[in-house]
């Protein structure tokens, strides 16, 4: 400790100095490349030469950094270096390094963002969260329809209840069916190697299947049903897989403290197996994602896949990227969700 | 390989009221690919009312299994297993305290305490009260409100010691209760037990892999021959008690470990052989 203590006044000024320099490398070696106009054919090694000296910077600074500021230190990492990412992204493309066509910069995708965030697309007939801002007058004028209007033009709103309808859809029978084929192995032997071949198939291979077996193959029924088989498998694979791994002594505990059926269920079988069923629910959640996505960009007027597609159509690659950073947004808002709900339900973990 | 049993009076030391536990001739066999092995061989035991017998043996004797048999978690091949019922028909023939604890992640202490009340129909109230008479009993009763993962091992060893205590059964089976825990805890755990059972006189059988353990606890000390489990010999422990950990230091016990571990000593080594 003390000896530490004694070094610290050099090992402040040592680190100091020597991101200095690290930092002066990297502007070094960025402009000898541009200056011989190298930058644009060997753009892997100039980003590889980046990567490494940013590298060597960071892990310089975190060995000075004392324990009560090592969290701070780490989430600079995880955000920072993003954040680089993507000024870097900026400057690249600034300098005519990248074409703006196909690579925009990240502020002109934020800005095509707050367009379609804030304006109505005549064409489309659709906006992207449903103008919020407009519901008071609408209500006024044309009362529960028009905010029901408000939210039926969103791209948003459709992709979620899409999502939010199939993961419920899929998900319920699939935990049930999972719990059910993890305790009767009759059950088990009987339908587990179908599930894992129908498992495996690529669940946007059926939606023509799909398609026709609803009366309105153009609405959202096949959309939904597409996203539920999906999860179904998942978890009921998931499931399954919890519950046969669940230690036999606590299965022996239940027993010999007298649960038996459903209370054995409910006690230690459905407990025991949350964890697994947990994580197979954010497995769901991609999967779901993927899914509905793709089943926008094939057959659908709306929704955040659509709108993606059709901004590519239209050639109009900053509201492209801005499909995409909402399709980003949406994955990780979901699963902060499921990680909450999971607390909740399972306080009983670390 | 003969039997070597010292004391082979089939049904060995007949107490003098009908035993408590009565096991005769009880065999488990399992069927296997490589064909049927044998796990307990022709395994007899009487068990007299409030009597503690451990059961000793080297690890693979069968005295894991024959456990089960008796708790009813496993079925016997052949023999008969029957725990007499006591006066009040309600009460749970036996419960299970678990080599590792098997105590439930996902509920507080106190309700893994009050586990077994509440799958007979207790009353919510009346089943905490219980529960938190043997927290208290054990000195966790701060600890009530708390999950498994935020206490210690020994702590979750004595939680699932009294969720089988709380559940008052005619007979208390117990699995190397102690076994995973360290040398200190372990110490500590026993001299409880020993205060515990003083007070409560329990019919109990133990298993455990630790001869100063069984002789320190047991009235009974049984050893078993491994591959295929027999009853090798039964002392009879007459250590005066009510005894505690300091028990262990008395020239009586130290006699009596010496003559049970000549025995014991060859049937761990010819265990051993046939592993290898």
């Amino acid at each position: 400790m003390s000896g530490s203590a004694g070094k610290s006044p050099q090992a402040a000024a040592g680190p100091l100095a020597a991101v200095m320099f690290l930092g002066a490398a990297v502007l070094l070696w960025n402009g000898v490349l541009y200056i011989a106009a190298l930058w644009g054919r060997f753009w892997w090694v100039a980003l590889l030469g980046n990567f490494t000296l940013i590298v060597l910077a960071a892990e310089r600074i975190g060995r000075s950094v004392p324990p009560a500021h090592r969290k701070l230190y780490e989430r600079t990492l995880a955000f920072g270096f993003p954040l680089l990412a993507l000024i870097a992204w900026q400057l690249i493309v600034d300098a005519g390094l990248l074409s703006p066509l196909w690579f925009p910069q990240p502020t002109k995708i934020a800005k095509a963002l707050w367009d379609t965030a804030v304006n109505y697309d005549r064409f489309s007939e659709t906006s992207l969260i449903g103008r919020p801002w407009l519901i008071p007058s609408r209500f006024m004028e044309e009362g529960w329809t028009g905010v029901w209007k408000l939210f039926a033009e969103s791209h948003v709103w459709a992709t979620l209840g899409r999502v939010g309808a199939g993961f419920a859809i899929g998900a319920v029978p699939g935990i049930l069916l999972g719990v059910v084929m993890g305790v009767n192995r009759t059950v088990r032997l009987m339908l587990d190697t179908t599930l894992s071949a129908i498992y495996v198939l690529p669940k946007i291979a059926i939606f023509p299947i799909v398609m026709l077996l609803f009366a309105d193959p153009f609405g959202e029924g096949p959309k939904i049903a597409v996203v539920a088989l999906s999860v179904f498998f998942l978890m009921t694979i998931n499931t399954m897989a919890g519950v046969r791994d669940i230690d036999p002594v606590f299965l022996m505990a239940g027993r010999n403290y007298g649960a038996r059926g459903f209370s054995l269920l409910r006690h230690v079988i459905i407990p025991a197996a949350l964890p697994v069923i947990f994580a197979g629910l954010r497995l769901a959640l991609g999967t779901a994602l993927i899914v509905i996505i793709s089943v926008e960009f094939l057959r659908a007027k709306q929704g955040v896949g659509f709108m993606t597609f059709y901004y590519w159509e239209v050639l109009n690659p900053e509201k492209m990227y801005a499909g995409l950073v909402v399709v980003m947004v949406l994955g990780v808002v979901l699963t902060y969700g499921l990680q909450a709900l999971q607390h909740r339900l399972m306080p009983w973990q670390r | 390989m003969a039997d070597r049993a010292v004391d082979a009076s089939p049904p060995n030391t007949a107490p003098k009221a009908a035993p408590k536990i009565e096991t005769r001739h009880v065999s488990k066999v399992y069927d296997t690919a490589a064909g049927p092995m044998t796990a307990v061989d022709d395994f007899s035991l009487d068990v007299a009312d409030g009597e503690f017998v451990c059961i000793v043996g080297p690890s693979g004797c069968g005295k894991s299994t024959y456990l089960r048999m008796l708790a009813g978690l496993d079925t016997h091949s052949s023999g008969t297993i029957l725990i007499r019922p006591g006066e009040d028909p309600k009460k749970p023939l036996n419960s299970v305290v678990f080599q590792e604890y098997a105590v439930f992640p996902w509920k507080t202490v106190i309700e893994n305490v009050a586990f077994g009340l509440q799958m007979r129909g207790y009353a919510k109230a009346e089943r905490l009260q219980i529960a938190d008479y043997w927290l208290e009993r054990v000195g966790l009763r701060k600890f009530a409100q708390y999950y498994p993962y935020q206490i210690s091992g020994g702590m979750k060893q004595r939680v699932s010691i009294i969720r089988a205590l709380a559940n008052d059964p005619e007979v208390l089976l117990m699995d190397e209760p102690l076994g995973a825990l360290d040398a200190q805890t372990r110490i500590v755990l026993q001299d409880e037990l020993l205060r515990i059972w003083e007070e409560t006189r329990k019919t109990v059988v133990y298993i455990t892999h630790s001869l100063d353990e069984a002789i320190l606890l047991g009235d009974r000390v049984i050893l078993m021959t491994a591959h295929p489990g027999r009853l090798l010999a039964t002392f009879n422990i007459g250590i005066e008690r009510p005894r505690t950990v300091a028990t262990m230091n008395t020239p009586e016990f130290t006699e009596l470990r010496g003559e049970i571990w000549g025995q014991l000593s060859r049937e761990v080594t010819r265990a051993m052989e046939m592993q290898a």
